[in-house]
């Protein structure tokens, strides 16, 4: 029998486009037409003032790391502990959670406010997941 | 909804609390349903109204044999009891029904007969936070922490105490799980779970069931026990994502639920001689501290530190040693209110003298949502 994978995103159609964003190399997010609300999850019209009229924009991409746990046990399958399971703050607005890259999954390099960047995740030929890394420079 | 018009008359918990390999989740319904029939010496046809969760009233209301006119199956996690407290007494002051039984089970520890939770892959869940390794609520309910900490200037050691002090409760509890005292430092060098959390900072996991009945002010004076009087309540939700919380600051559930409740009831924080704030991790006393307003969130941690919330303090909490060492089936709200009843009743194995107004405050999911129910035993 296989392995139990890592859990896996299954688009509906209020999320497709962001999925395909992530394809793209794009995260993408959502503002009102009305009332310029940013945000996030998907959906087809505004969680603040209740317009359809919504359209759908790349982000910078940018955030920062609003608070994490350092995950240990039981570990998610697909997942090998102790790692990381962020929620980063966006430059936009919204929140999201995450994985952070490219840095150790401790509490002294997991700094609070550390500034963070997108990256894409490769899980399968699918769906690329976003995830953060600490920005360069 | 006018206070001090609805009562509870019923309360009990199942037989045995902790493992139970003997039953399945439906029977502990039953054996706490029983019980709670025993304690208001009625029969289970004088049942008129039903309220449970995770279960279907219907699956619970055939296995028992009762007929209800009334059913309530909100279920929002852990706090859905607080849930059917409020809208029970409000069915019973409209006329809906005349005597409600709310019963909670869970097999949590033994796993018999108990409903699989899985998170779809197309929910908003399943795709914007399944895939980042989140598995369970160890992993889930205290991401907020490490920002309250920084924002309110909370300490590891503060954060420690929630559970060193609830442990000293707990051992004046005969039917707790866990008695043996506890110190900042074996909290601190206990196994990690998800950093900041260590196991001692995480609820237990056991079997086990308890049920309410409910009936109005007026008849409740013909039962065998004392009274124990809704005063005031409250309810929200928020998300079922941790994530997309307004803050990791404070509960917007929380902030919303408590405060109807005060102000339905009519008191002040001064008021409250006894005070349930569920616990399934040692963050949600101090969310509750500070959202309920007892208290700024930055003198949270220091007032439970300093004992101010152990036996003898000034503001009790969670004197049955709460999900941290009393016993956590998975929904811990309905062993909150049950121990605000026994407080009220004066018959709770840490009795605090003279109390006359319990606060018992309940969260769902993680801070998905919230109740709070204001007990009295003085109309």
């Amino acid at each position: 029998m296989a392995e139990p994978q890592r859990a896996r995103p299954k688009p509906t159609p209020e999320t497709q486009h962001f999925w395909d964003g992530t394809k793209a190399g794009e995260l993408r997010l959502q503002r009102c037409d009305a009332c310029a609300h940013v945000y996030f999850p998907p959906r087809p019209f505004c969680p603040s003032c209740a317009s359809r009229k919504v359209s759908t924009f790349k982000a910078s991409g940018k955030g920062f790391l609003y608070s994490y746990v350092i995950n240990h046990r039981p570990a998610a399958p697909g997942f090998t502990p102790p790692y990381a399971i962020a929620v980063v703050e966006l430059d936009e607005g919204p929140r999201m959670m995450s994985n952070i890259i490219d840095c150790p999954q401790t509490p002294e390099a997991l700094e609070l406010d550390m500034k963070l960047e997108v990256a894409f995740q490769e899980l399968d030929d699918k769906i690329p997941l976003p995830v953060f890394r600490p920005a360069q420079g | 909804m006018r206070r001090n018009q609805v009562a509870v008359v019923g309360a009990a918990e199942t037989t045995e609390l902790g493992v139970i390999p003997n039953m399945s989740q439906l029977q502990l319904h039953a054996d706490a349903a029983l019980n709670a029939i025993a304690d208001a010496g009625l029969k289970l046809s004088d049942i008129d109204g039903f309220a449970t969760a995770v279960e279907t009233p219907q699956q619970v209301c055939h296995y028992l044999g009762i007929k209800p006119t009334w059913v309530d199956g909100t279920s929002v996690g852990g706090c859905s009891f607080m849930l059917h407290v409020r809208h029970a007494a409000a069915a019973i002051e409209a006329g809906l029904c005349k005597t409600v039984l709310i019963t909670h089970a869970e097999s949590g520890k033994s796993m018999i007969g108990k409903l699989p939770r899985s998170i779809p892959a197309d929910s908003l869940q399943g795709q914007f936070e399944a895939p980042y390794g989140v598995y369970g609520p160890p992993s889930m309910f205290p991401i907020p922490v490490l920002r309250f900490m920084k924002t309110y200037g909370i300490t590891h050691e503060q954060l420690a105490s929630v559970a060193v002090v609830q442990r000293e409760w707990a051992a004046k509890n005969p039917r707790a799980m866990m008695k043996d005292p506890i110190t900042v430092a074996d909290v601190l060098n206990s196994r990690m779970i998800a950093y900041p959390f260590r196991l001692l900072q995480c609820c237990l996991v056991t079997d086990g069931g308890g049920a309410l009945i409910l009936t109005s002010a007026d008849r409740a004076k013909d039962f065998p026990r004392k009274p124990v009087y809704i005063m005031g309540t409250g309810e929200s939700v928020e998300t079922p994502m941790v994530s997309q919380m307004e803050t990791f600051n404070s509960s917007r559930a929380f902030k919303t639920a408590g405060p109807l409740a005060f102000k339905e009831a009519g008191i002040a924080h001064k008021d409250v001689d006894h005070l349930m704030i569920y616990d399934a991790f040692a963050h949600l006393p101090l969310f509750g501290l500070g959202d309920l307003g007892f208290m700024p969130h930055e003198e949270t941690g220091k007032f439970i530190a300093d004992g101010n919330t152990r036996p003898g303090g000034k503001l009790p909490l969670n004197t049955n040693g709460g999900g941290l060492s009393y016993m956590h089936s998975g929904m811990y709200g309905m062993y909150a209110l049950q121990e605000s009843v026994r407080q009220m009743r004066g018959i709770a194995p840490a009795q605090v003298a003279n109390a006359k107004i319990s606060v018992c405050h309940g969260v769902g999911g993680m801070f998905a949502a919230s109740g709070t129910i204001v007990f009295t035993n003085e109309r």
